[in-house]
């Protein structure tokens, strides 16, 4: 049985809780990007994706690639809730000898699908997955979380090529467009809108959702399932730092440092 | 050395084939067996051997168009889902333009694939020193986890294609768009990892890769007839280097020569260099390769001439490096000199 939806947004809150506990014990970690990306994971791993914690590599399951791979922290909290490993494992998040390396790496951390690291690399993978699933009969689909940022890079839009031309429709893409990046907003580093008509000139079905709404999360994947001959975007206007107030929009909280006192008052934010 | 079959190229018409249709053989062998093996190219079916494999498998054969670095990350994504992958492209788009997707996707996580460099070294010839491609070796060899073959000829090439889908991690295996002359035979042994010794002698050793292990066999002949015997190594795997085989040259012969048509900067000279200097004792060593520059147009055989990379080139660092071994500073110099 899926969650409810107030269910979702609980555990939501609840991941948003963790990546401030494993950042602030870690001391370092990219807290912005990954909670914009909260609402959309909780929505996979709870409720869309077919996938069982206790067979991490079962053959069938549906797979994702997190190509904003400074999200980390958010993707390691989700799996750990999820029931992947011991939650007590976030606490080793960076730290030498942890199965949570500070981008995921596959051969160490049960539930991650593709390790990835260098940006814009993330849909080329998830486009391969599919490739091989459509070859051998397989059903299951591939989610793939890219960051506004990344779409600067050539290779998304090479993969973008690929995925429209080969008609991969069990390909979902879902671009957390929180409109910034490390050094200040996409817009004013170099433009990326008009964002949505680029992937739709690129043949992708396109939906456009808030990110941070569980049900427009949720009908919008629905959506992704009932396209046929074509790959899907999931175009989801998300926060930067969505649910802290101080982080919301600033783009210093890509990377910035927690101290104790922040923290205090992200986590009241939270509850 | 009867026992390792190889062609008796001093007293017979020697063929010579590019290595590019070995590596085709392989694949094709490969596929006809039922090995699931998927086979990629970015828009050089035509050129750089697969135009068969394509005709032959449509299936197994996926033309990616001009996204080299799209098409590392493909490859990362089928291979995580259980295929073993073969990516043929330029030597110097693979090991240049995708790099960094190699490194990140397909090594980083161990992956299945097989990345192949068509027209490397010289062997684009005529297009000159940008499609050249002189430092794949050298780059490809720092990545953890990639194995590194350069195949002498033709026959080898079928062999490494056959036994890269045989190891699960990730493999470069460095092919010629040029014809070069086919020096082993089917009898011949292959394992990676294994050099094989093809003459035997006791004053230096020539350790070469690719097109120069036929030039090493002529320099050795060449130096017999001045009364040195020289022992000609294979070492067409650069990585894993087959320790044993070098430290034991550099023992029992006190002198080595390393040969490629590559830059002498870290590739099969450098990874001698390397392991030499933390095992066996400091031994004279000296890296025939292409030293530190660009490659230019012309045709195979004479860029080899040109760059300085026949078997004359090399009996001359033979004669150098016994100088070194034997301590005469004067003959170092003079040599030194040209």
């Amino acid at each position: 049985m899926s969650p409810t939806p107030n269910e979702l947004r609980d555990i939501a809150q609840m991941i948003r809780r963790d990546v401030l506990t494993m950042t602030l014990e870690s001391g370092s970690g990219h807290i912005g990007g990954s909670l914009s990306a909260v609402d959309l994971l909780t929505v996979l791993y709870w409720d869309r994706m077919r996938v069982n914690p206790e067979r991490p590599r079962w053959e069938d399951r549906d797979r994702f690639v997190l190509s904003k791979a400074h999200a980390s922290p958010a993707l390691y909290a989700a799996l750990a809730r999820r029931g992947y490993f011991d939650v007590r494992e976030l606490m080793t998040f960076r730290k030498l000898k942890s199965m949570l390396q500070g981008f995921p790496d596959m051969q160490r951390t049960p539930g991650i699908d593709a390790s990835v690291g260098s940006p814009g690399q993330g849909l080329s993978i998830a486009n391969g997955i599919a490739m091989a699933a459509k070859m051998d009969g397989k059903t299951f689909r591939v989610y793939c979380l890219m960051g506004d940022g990344e779409a600067h890079e050539g290779q998304v839009w090479e993969a973008a090529m690929t995925a429209a031309h080969h008609g991969l429709d069990r390909v979902c893409a879902i671009m957390d467009r929180n409109m910034m990046m490390g050094d200040g907003s996409t817009e004013d580093i170099v433009a990326l809108s008009p964002l949505v008509d680029k992937w739709r000139t690129f043949n992708w079905h396109v939906v456009e959702v808030d990110g941070h709404s569980i049900e427009q999360i949720q009908a919008a994947f629905a959506e992704a399932d009932s396209v046929k001959g074509r790959p899907t975007l999931v175009h989801a206007k998300t926060v930067k730092g969505k649910g802290v107030p101080f982080m919301e929009n600033k783009p210093e909280w890509h990377d910035r440092k927690l101290t104790e006192e922040l923290y205090e008052e992200a986590m009241k934010a939270l509850t | 050395m009867a026992e390792m079959g190889l062609v008796d190229i001093h007293h017979s018409v020697v063929e010579t084939e590019a290595t590019n249709r070995g590596y085709e053989r392989g694949l094709i062998d490969l596929a006809e067996r039922g090995v699931d093996i998927i086979v990629m190219d970015a828009d050089l079916a035509g050129s750089s051997g697969t135009g068969e494999f394509r005709k032959r498998f449509p299936d197994r054969f996926l033309d990616i168009g001009l996204c080299e670095q799209d098409m590392m990350g493909t490859a990362a994504g089928l291979a995580l889902a259980g295929k073993c992958i073969f990516i043929t492209t330029h030597g110097m788009l693979a090991a240049g333009k995708a790099w960094d997707i190699i490194r990140s996707t397909i090594c980083y996580g161990a992956l299945n694939v097989n990345i192949c460099g068509a027209d490397a070294g010289l062997s684009a010839g005529a297009a000159g020193g940008s499609r050249q491609s002189l430092e794949d070796v050298a780059v490809m060899r720092t990545l953890p986890g990639m194995t590194v073959i350069v195949p002498t000829d033709a026959v080898e090439a079928k062999k490494a294609t056959l036994a890269a889908a045989r190891i699960p991690g990730p493999v470069y295996v460095r092919f010629a768009a040029a014809r070069v002359p086919i020096i082993t035979t089917d009898l011949t042994p292959f394992t990676v990892g294994q050099a094989g010794v093809y003459r035997q002698g006791d004053d230096a050793t020539i350790l070469a890769c690719g097109v120069m292990v036929y030039e090493a066999l002529k320099a050795a002949r060449k130096l017999e007839d001045e009364g040195l015997g020289v022992r000609v190594v294979n070492c067409h795997t650069i990585k894993p280097l087959d320790r044993a085989i070098v430290n034991r040259a550099a023992v029992e012969t006190g002198a080595l020569v390393t040969a490629e048509e590559g830059s002498t900067i870290g590739g099969l000279g450098g990874a001698v260099a390397e392991a030499l200097a933390q095992t066996v004792r400091p031994t004279p060593i000296r890296i025939v390769g292409i030293e530190d520059r660009f490659g230019e147009s012309g045709k195979h055989e004479q860029l080899l001439q040109h760059f300085g990379l026949t078997a004359r080139d090399i009996a001359a660092a033979v004669r150098e490096v016994l100088s070194r071994k034997h301590g005469r500073q004067d003959d170092v110099e003079s040599v030194a000199r040209g």
